[in-house]
């Protein structure tokens, strides 16, 4: 049988996790199909339709799905379900907040959060914070799994050309209602997909000080994120928090700047493929997953860095 | 107005995870468990509802062995006013506990439930979705403020992009992130008076509902660990190695 995805997207444009989604979908089985349920989501939809790996996109709009309230988007899942043996989506926000709903009403013991498929049934997944993995067999009947982003590669975007079909939508769940949005808009990459991210933590002092890190984040051209305790203690918003509750990310290079290293905040980095930490206690946790550690105040220290950083010819973007 | 939460009790979320050597599982002998944090922040949540007299009663509510009546108890401990422990021995996937709770609020009538939004020990994030589904209830998760509004909260919810507000109509679901508030500590006082307060032992067989593992646990593995790094002099080096060797700026 095949696979339904649920596409994230804003109704103008999918959201790159949609195509790690995608691939994840397509490793449980070929005949992937992708539901977009939104207002006025045309552009997204069409863009689904191009996804080469997708077979098929299924698209329900109206006024009601404009903000992606999970009470609305679960009924329209489980009218297609009965056709599908998997339905997947990202393990982000989005797909957090909805999928349970839709694996409680089809009685399925949801698979949270895999890292790859082993078997259209079996599946790896971290658990306590990434600090053990487990193997897990799904013994129902239809499977309803999250993916970890980072962990699978964006498939291919362009070159596809899916049938799109309509489907109906369903009544409106009035009990909930949107009320705003507030997003945090910058020109910056993305935290969850950004080839270099700097990270500042309680060893930043103030949210004052998150400048050098911003500094540093824009020679590099990088993302930047958060501890727990930086975003606890208001230094930043909590959109850039990294770990085992915020984000996932496994950037090329990931600089942590006076932060300890606390399990949570290791969960949401440690994959990353080169870590520098630079920390002015050198018993911090941090170094202990950090390629490049340097013991150092970091206010001397990442002025230092820019300064470095300037003398040479190039640096990568 | 009834507020109904439930906590989970997990291995402390300062120790470090020790796989078992026949990987069937993690280490939990002689560990040291506490509350699942956001459960923490869920009933600080519910006590300061009711100080503020919104709220007639706190009513908390554990699924798992016997030993998480501790778990009840400190939640006691901190302003919840009675417990109810559904003990279930073996593991109980976040699906047998919605359904599990579901009884118990369909038993109770609370307004509201509240619980964390995610357990730091299998790290699923789903019982309140699952919960909130079940009762067809609204649900407000990743919750990082809470007010009410005549028979309604207004929600503000963390998500990927910043921060959202809903509002839902009451009875709904509500699961509670770390910066909801800051849980206060147990003062001995009320550790003494918490031992007088009731607690209902049920027994998880006898709710009616099916709690039978659906999914397998195959093996549970270390992760690959990574190779240890080196120590760098100074921020000339730091930027020459990650310039020429690590290649990556």
């Amino acid at each position: 049988m095949s696979v339904l995805l649920i596409a994230e997207h804003n109704n103008k444009e999918l959201k790159p996790f949609t195509l790690n989604a995608t691939t994840a979908a397509s490793q449980i089985d070929n005949d992937v199909h992708a539901v977009i349920i939104g207002h006025n989501c045309d552009e997204a939809a069409k863009a689904l339709s191009g996804i080469p790996l997708i077979k098929k996109v299924i698209q329900v709009e109206a006024a009601h799905y404009e903000n992606f309230v999970a009470e609305n988007f679960a009924p329209v899942i489980l009218k297609l379900a009965e056709n599908y043996s998997h339905i997947i989506s990202s393990a982000n926000t989005f797909g957090k907040n909805l999928m349970p709903r839709i694996a409680a009403a089809l009685d399925t013991s949801q698979i949270s959060d895999i890292i790859k498929v082993i078997a259209p049934d079996t599946f790896l997944r971290p658990i306590y914070a990434g600090n053990a993995f487990a193997t897990v067999k799904s013994k129902d009947v239809k499977k309803c799994v999250t993916i970890r982003p980072t962990s699978f590669d964006s498939c291919e975007s362009s070159g596809g050309s899916a049938p799109i079909e309509k489907a109906d939508p369903v009544e409106e769940f009035v009990k909930t209602k949107f009320i705003k949005r507030e997003e945090v808009k910058s020109d910056r990459p993305e935290l969850g997909t950004a080839r270099v991210v700097v990270s500042g933590g309680r060893g930043m002092q103030s949210g004052d000080n998150f400048k050098l890190i911003t500094s540093l984040a824009d020679k590099l051209n990088a993302a930047i994120g958060a501890s727990r305790a930086a975003v606890d203690a208001g230094y930043i918003s909590n959109d850039h928090q990294v770990g085992q509750t915020g984000k996932v990310v496994v950037p090329d290079l990931y600089i942590a700047v006076g932060i300890s290293g606390a399990i949570q905040h290791l969960a949401g980095m440690k994959e990353s493929k080169v870590i520098v930490a630079i920390n002015k206690d050198g018993e911090a946790p941090i170094f202990s997953v950090a390629d490049y550690g340097l013991e150092a105040d970091l206010f001397e220290a990442v002025p230092q860095f820019l300064e470095e950083l300037n003398k040479l010819n190039t640096i990568q973007k | 107005m009834k507020i109904l939460v439930a906590v989970k009790r997990v291995i402390d979320y300062n120790v470090q995870i020790r796989v078992k050597d026949d990987n069937s599982g993690v280490v939990t002998d002689n560990v040291k468990m506490s509350t699942n944090p956001p459960d923490d922040n869920a009933i600080e949540e519910a006590v300061k509802i009711k100080e503020a007299g919104k709220a007639a009663e706190v009513i908390a509510v554990s699924i798992g062995e016997e030993k998480a009546q501790e778990t009840v108890r400190k939640a006691l401990a901190v302003g919840a006013d009675r417990g109810i422990l559904v003990k279930s021995d073996g593991v109980i996937e976040p699906l047998a506990v919605s359904k599990l709770l579901q009884k118990i609020v369909e038993k109770e009538k609370p307004d509201l439930v509240f619980m964390g939004k995610q357990a730091i020990d299998d790290d699923c994030n789903q019982t309140g979705q699952m919960l909130s589904a079940l009762l067809n209830w609204p649900q407000a998760t990743f919750a990082s403020k809470i007010e009410i509004k005549d028979g309604k909260l207004e929600v503000t919810r963390e998500i990927d992009e910043g921060l959202e507000t809903i509002e839902i109509n009451i009875p709904a679901i509500v699961t509670c992130d770390l910066r909801l508030n800051e849980p206060r500590y147990a003062s001995l006082p009320n550790i003494m008076k918490a031992k007088k307060k009731p607690i209902e032992l049920l027994n998880a067989s006898d709710l009616g509902v099916d709690i039978n593992p659906r999914i397998e646990q195959v093996k549970v593995e270390e992760p690959p660990k990574r190779k240890a790094g080196i120590k760098v002099s100074s921020v000339a080096e730091l930027v020459q190695k990650l310039k020429n060797e690590a290649k990556v700026i």
